[in-house]
């Protein structure tokens, strides 16, 4: 029964084993195919400060470099939002419109308990995945009673509601438009601050911020203590998220997306299994707001504002919607974007192209200009089209058609040889 | 059907010689960190020294940051000894000679706020951990510029906020590495009650209409206290949403109450908004208690007014800079932006143009970039020619004092640039406040300490 519902583009990756033929399991319970991924995944993450440094400092290129701790820390961060996107969006089909009310709910909690318990971390990211849950539990027994636009509506209200609730009327927990920060006063119960001395974030004495600098010739790599907790949370956010795609459960969600009515036609309750993937998508939502507080000790409710609950449809959308890597894949580029072409301003254009002819340089500038800077916006628009239009899988089936290129190639020499 | 290769040894193995190759290069690392290191954030390493303009590009107040961005572009040039040298020259500190800053170039980055203080922060820490920023700068709204300021002061940097009018960002939420030379919400209410009871008399009953979020408040308390201690009364006061466009339903209540005064506590697209709709109503042909009926908006911007049209005519508000005004300094300011640009600066454009100056001649005077030298020599630092008169940077808790100016709708504008009139400019003492002043945080509110990073 289950076979009939297999999405098309996750039976593109055939890695979930029959059956028939018993699983080979290897380490943590994973096929080969998904144990290579992660492993990919882990090595690509711990060596991201030499990978997204390519250019050495100083050179014109160096604008183009990501490896500074806070947008590494994002990639990181922005992939665990999308990851347990994913899982509800990828899996069930139901679309949220809402995902940031749970970033936001947990960027609160973890803030407010490092302003009173703590300011170790742990207790922090724990207790904003709780609150996250909880208040996913509340806003999907509500939801989840509609599907399709109304659903999407639905969480949409939900978190404009949050939104408007902690611009304004929660002022004295949310401090309003101005948000929250550690502040010299606040004196959390087991940190032993000296009056005045400001708290920051640490584990276990680990301060969020120490970072670690390396320079090799021109280059200069930065490794960061923040960064390296962020992705190993991630790791395993990654690990947890492939675990559900490959179980029964996970098989029963996108049974829900393929045909929830003939599912409770059979006499299934998918409710359940619908609510569980939407608390589950939103205690990541949770994990990732407690873990943006704890890098960087900061909210404002912006961070629940739609167009945030947006980005993350983008991310989606733009990775490979119901892929395990794409939705990362996807919140990468769109930070990528918004922290990298934002900063380019005109002057830097005309330092690249000074050694054009000047009319030529003005006229290159001028046509380039709408898309940095401020028109970051515009260039992530077009990327979106693109994608959109000729790869609908999103990056990934970009890479798979590369990879497929690559392989039909090598199995056309393979059937050529023999003839020969 | 595919192998697996994968066996716990095999994976551990490769996991310690990747640990230990990992763990290599470490060696190397000590003495470039200690080269680095001087002691602070970011000391400017070479013959250039890195800025960071932070403002919105994108979002309501994108047209503020564009011309703030301006006059950012124009500061540095002046310190880098091109163009006129606009205020540099009645400027009554004489450090600044067109060398840059401490004979460093000024180099600089631009980044976008969104007005947003999730994107505001990031965009501050990439300027100070990619770009080596010695000095964050920048913001049209209240809310980043408190978040940014938190920023420069944990990453040891210092921050010069831009255009902030809430009382928050030197009141409760000041900080020992920010610095602000905007005037603020409690200044605009001692400076336009007296104007408005001598124009409007002292038993006026006010109904305000405030923006829900933090600038509101502030705004609304000011403006409160400073016009009931002249003898006003307030009927009311109603929250309006920030995102509202259509403010009719707020107004026409106001038309079932005795007021005969409307207090706009409204910023940007608010005020254009709720102005217009409260001059359709015919508010301003009302007669109430044998009174013309009369409208308040506390804080303008040029932007607002040309935003209102005709609809600002005669209505008093409150800035921090006019380039109409006579003084050398503005004088000086207004005619090389207007060579460069061609039209005249706003005042957000003014505000950040002083505050890179007023950076430039701190570290000069320090002859050091370390934010706490810098720190020292701003606090407590008089000086004048930069446009709003003799001026004091408040040790305190980081405020510029100054004169602040009380203006009106034009009547007969003569451009889209000429739509205010300057009606009184009141003096610095008037709007002076002790810094533990309830309004701003009261007893509670410190600076802490001065953080020089690293």
């Amino acid at each position: 029964m289950t076979d009939q519902t297999q999405n098309p583009s996750v039976a593109a990756k055939p890695a979930r084993a029959t059956k028939t033929a018993a699983p080979s399991r290897g380490i943590f319970g994973l096929n080969a195919k998904d144990t290579t991924l992660l492993i990919i995944v882990a090595i690509l993450t711990m060596l991201a400060p030499f990978i997204l440094n390519p250019f050495p400092e100083g050179s014109d290129l160096a604008q183009f470099n990501a490896g500074y701790p806070d947008l590494m820390q994002r990639f990181v961060i922005f992939g665990i939002f999308a990851i347990g996107f994913n899982i509800l969006f990828g899996l069930t089909g139901y679309l949220s419109f809402g995902h940031a009310a749970f970033l936001g709910v947990g960027s609160y909690a973890a803030i407010w308990m490092m302003k009173l318990l703590t300011l170790n971390v742990i207790p922090a990211i724990i207790m904003s995945i709780v609150f996250a849950g909880l208040f996913a539990l509340f806003v999907g027994f509500i939801s989840l009673r509609r599907s399709g636009i109304y659903f999407s509506i639905l969480t949409l209200a939900f978190a404009q509601m949050s939104y408007a609730l902690a611009y304004s009327v929660l002022t004295p927990i949310t401090g309003g438009e101005t948000g929250l920060q550690l502040k010299s006063t606040d004196s959390p119960l087991l940190s032993n601050l000296a009056p005045g001395e400001i708290g920051r974030a640490n584990l276990f004495g680990i301060d969020m911020r120490t970072s670690y600098e390396l320079a090799v010739g021109d280059w200069l790599f930065t490794f960061n203590a923040g960064y390296y907790i962020a992705a190993l949370v991630m790791l395993i956010g990654f690990y947890v998220s492939i675990r559900i795609f490959r179980s029964p459960f996970g098989m029963m969600l996108r049974a829900v997306k393929s045909n929830q009515q003939r599912m409770n036609y059979t006499g299934l309750n998918s409710k359940p299994y619908t609510l569980a993937a939407f608390v589950i998508s939103g205690m990541y939502a949770g994990l990732a707001g407690g873990l943006m507080v704890a890098m960087d000790t900061q909210v404002g409710p912006e961070r629940m504002f739609w167009t945030a609950s947006g980005e993350v449809v983008l991310m989606a959308i733009l990775g490979g919607v119901g892929t395990l890597i794409g939705p990362v894949l996807g919140a990468g580029l769109i930070k990528y974007m918004e922290n990298i072409i934002s900063k380019i301003n005109s002057t830097i254009l005309h330092d690249w192209f000074a050694f054009l002819p000047d009319g030529l340089e003005d006229a290159v500038v001028f046509i380039l200009y709408p898309f940095i800077g401020k028109g970051w916006h515009l260039t992530l628009g077009i990327v979106f089209m693109l994608v959109v239009i000729f790869l609908p899988g999103g990056l990934v089936e970009g890479g798979q058609r590369i990879a497929r290129l690559f392989r039909r190639k090598k199995s056309d020499d393979a059937a050529k040889t023999p003839a020969e | 059907m595919t192998k697996s290769n994968f066996t716990r040894r095999g994976v551990m193995k490769t996991g310690a010689a990747a640990g230990a190759a990992l763990a290599t290069p470490t060696i190397f690392t000590g003495a470039v960190w200690a080269g680095a290191h001087t002691g602070f954030t970011n000391a400017p390493q070479g013959d250039t020294v890195t800025l960071g303009f932070n403002v919105p590009q994108t979002g309501p107040y994108a047209d503020e940051g564009a011309d703030e961005l301006r006059a950012y572009e124009l500061a540095v040039e002046h310190l880098n000894g091109g163009g006129d040298g606009g205020m540099i020259n009645t400027f009554s500190s004489k450090t600044l000679d067109g060398t840059g800053i401490n004979g460093k170039r000024v180099e600089y980055v631009t980044g976008d706020t969104q007005t947003k203080s999730d994107a505001a922060r990031a965009s501050a820490r990439s300027m100070i951990e990619k770009d080596g920023a010695i000095m964050i700068t920048g913001g049209s709204s209240s809310g980043v510029a408190v978040a940014v300021q938190a920023l420069c002061q944990e990453a040891g940097v210092i921050f010069m906020a831009g255009l902030t009018h809430s009382n928050d960002t030197t009141g409760k939420d000041r900080k020992a590495n920010g610095f602000r030379h905007f005037f603020n919400s409690y200044m605009s209410g001692a400076a336009l009650a007296p104007v408005l009871a001598n124009a409007y008399g002292t038993d006026r009953k006010a109904y305000h209409l405030t923006a829900d979020y933090n600038w509101g408040y502030t705004t609304e308390e000011a403006i409160t206290q400073a016009t009931e201690a002249m003898g006003w009364e307030t009927v009311n006061a109603v929250k309006t949403p920030l995102t509202q466009t259509d403010f009719s339903s707020y107004i026409a209540p106001v038309l079932q109450t005795d007021a005969d005064v409307l207090v706009l506590n409204h910023y940007g697209g608010n005020m254009v908004n709720s102005l217009t709709n409260a001059v359709q109503f015919g508010l301003r042909d009302r007669m109430v208690n044998g009174k013309n009926f009369e409208i308040v908006v506390p804080l303008y911007s040029r932007l607002m007014a040309r935003g209102a049209g005709a609809n600002v005519k005669g209505i008093f508000g409150s800035t921090n800079w006019h380039w109409s005004l006579q003084d050398e300094g503005s004088q000086a300011f207004t005619r090389s932006f207007g060579t460069k640009y061609g039209f005249p600066p706003s005042q957000a454009a003014h505000t950040c143009y002083v505050q890179t100056l007023l950076y430039a001649d701190a570290v000069n005077r320090a002859g050091s970039f370390n934010p706490c030298a810098v720190a020292e020599a701003l606090e407590d630092f008089e000086f004048d020619g930069l446009g709003n008169g003799p001026t004091l940077y408040r040790g305190a808790d980081h405020q510029c004092f100054k004169d602040v100016l009380v203006v009106r709708g034009k009547e007969n504008p003569t451009s889209e640039f000429d739509l205010l009139e300057v009606v009184e400019i009141t003096p610095v003492d008037q709007v002076t406040y002790a810094p533990d002043h309830p309004q701003m945080g009261g007893a509670e509110a410190t600076l802490g300490e001065c953080n020089p990073g690293a």
